[in-house]
């Protein structure tokens, strides 16, 4: 069973985190990652730019339609992502529960569709 | 008739458990489950009145509700699905022929419907659908929301387990104590819908029965553990009260007019042998059973032992910190030390409550046992205010009456 677990942070707090901590909390995300493929459920990951640099697409009635900025404005903002694959639910909790972004923020575990 | 199908339901119904979690434990599919212990219902209705309840009817209804798994398994399953039906109907085949060698998988089955990844009103009802063997219809009345509403909640529960692929097991050692808490909330939380319920009439002594036969269940399947019996007695010790905590008229009568003979004294005796080994561990569960058998213990209401109770309600402030909690506390210490005490411990919780009307009835009482008439008739109002429960609102309405003619 596949799972993304989403990471939700202020990104407003997270940039007056100051630098040094800053690391430490990175380090402990590049631990996490090497534990994932240690137990070899490690499926991909990455973080994402601040929400500014994001750019919303639709397209209605055959017309596109580019807006700045993030499709919700939120208090927390989307900032990374893991793909792991597991037994259960139970697993991709406790992994999710180890992320950093847990303590400060919250982490969305989503079950992947596998066709 | 309708009586004869109604102790054929409750005798299906309470051998059904380990049938249904035994079909979920190999098929993984809760409808199919179901549907097929529904089917073995239907020929229990055929067959149980002219041929008899059979000896064993657990061991008749899980064989019955297995067979009809492995045709709906070989009927539907086509395609790639075939293998894996295949494998499931090996299984099914080999779940036993007597039923003492059918593992229990109604814990894991429990686990699974109370899990911290389901609202806690789709547990709740789950775990009376698919546990409790209880119907779609039951479940709606005794919550009241309409069927249709509490139908979609169990089919949202049943996906979301499916598809988050929530594991379908007793929890290891480490998460043991932390789920075991979400289940016991759940059983308390259908027990209290039963001993109180929010609207309508007080008493749903069916929601108590099934809260007190499933915490009976996890006792038995998970023994020794000690807040698995401490709410098993508080349970036990509380429903005892049920026939005495109304009158003719479904009217509240409170704990020190209830008529004490009418209490069930075969409950209350079950449930303080449950206390008579102390905890290694109180815990809030505990606390409460200690208060209640406080309570089963005074043959008369002025025997009971108020101070004991204050100091209980201290010991469970301090593991469950809550207003509600310090407003109990705040009357067993009037009953010890008089109500003026009372009324002082109350101050402080005034701004917290003040939408609860057990604060404002609470406060009433204690007013007029001070003998000021003018305030406790002005607190009676704002809990008629606030009440929502209809035998609660007669209650206060009869004391505000005594009060104005006094």
């Amino acid at each position: 069973m596949k799972y993304a677990l989403l990471i939700y942070a202020d990104e407003k707090a997270w940039a007056s985190v100051p630098h040094d901590e800053q690391h430490a909390i990175y380090e402990e995300y590049d631990k996490f990652a090497n534990e994932l493929v240690e137990r070899g459920v490690m499926r991909g990951g990455d973080q994402l730019a601040d929400s500014p640099a994001a750019t919303t697409v639709r397209v209605r009635d055959g017309q596109q339609l580019v807006t700045d900025g993030p499709f919700a404005e939120t208090k927390e903002q989307l900032g990374g992502y893991f793909l792991v694959e597991v037994d259960d639910l139970d697993t991709a909790i406790e992994l999710a529960g180890k992320l950093p972004g847990a303590r400060h923020g919250s982490v969305e575990v989503r079950p992947i569709i596998e066709g | 008739m309708t009586d004869a199908l109604g102790a054929l339901e409750r005798s299906f119904r309470q051998g059904s458990g380990r049938a249904v979690a035994a079909l979920i434990r190999v098929t993984g599919d809760f409808d199919l489950a179901e549907e097929a212990v529904q089917d073995a219902f239907e020929v229990a209705l055929r067959t149980w009145p002219s041929r008899g309840v059979p000896d064993n009817p657990e061991a008749w209804i899980v064989t019955t509700a297995r067979n009809r798994a492995i045709d709906k398994l070989r009927r539907e399953r086509v395609g790639r699905a075939k293998t894996e039906a295949a494998a499931q109907i090996a299984e099914l085949e080999s779940i036993g022929v007597g039923v003492q060698e059918i593992p229990d998988d109604r814990l894991r089955l429990l686990f699974t419907c109370c899990h911290p990844a389901l609202a806690m009103d789709a547990r709740v009802a789950l775990t009376l659908r698919t546990v409790a063997g209880l119907s779609t219809r039951e479940i709606a009345r005794a919550f009241l929301v309409p069927e249709p509403t509490l139908g979609q909640r169990l089919t949202r529960a049943k996906r979301k387990i499916r598809d988050a692929a929530i594991p379908y097991r007793v929890p290891p050692r480490e998460l043991l104590p932390e789920r075991l808490d979400g289940v016991l909330a759940v059983l308390y939380l259908v027990f209290n819908e039963g001993y109180a319920a929010t609207q309508g009439e007080l008493l749903r002594a069916e929601m108590g029965d099934e809260a007190i036969r499933l915490a009976r269940l996890v006792d038995r399947l998970l023994p020794g553990d000690e807040d698995v019996r401490a709410l098993l007695a508080l349970m036990l010790l509380q429903h005892a009260r049920r026939a005495a905590r109304t009158d003719g008229a479904g009217d509240l009568v409170l704990l020190e007019d209830q008529d004490r003979s009418r209490w069930d004294h075969v409950m209350i005796d079950e449930g303080l042998s449950l206390l008579s080994e102390a905890a290694r561990r109180p815990g809030a569960y505990r606390v409460q059973a200690e208060i209640a058998a406080c309570h089963a213990r005074a043959p008369r209401p002025e025997d009971t032992d108020w101070p004991e109770i204050a100091t209980l309600y201290g010991r469970l402030a301090t593991l469950q910190p809550s207003p509600v909690v310090e407003l109990n506390r705040a009357a067993a210490v009037a009953m010890a030390d008089g109500p003026e005490t009372g009324l002082r411990m109350l101050v402080p919780l005034q701004t917290d409550l003040d939408r609860y009307h057990l604060f404002h009835s609470a406060k009433a009482d204690l007013l007029r046992r001070a003998g000021r008439t003018d305030d406790a008739v002005e607190a009676y109002r704002r809990a008629l205010d606030l009440t929502t429960n209809d035998a609660e609102r007669r209650f206060l309405e009869r004391r505000l009456t005594a009060l104005q003619r006094a």
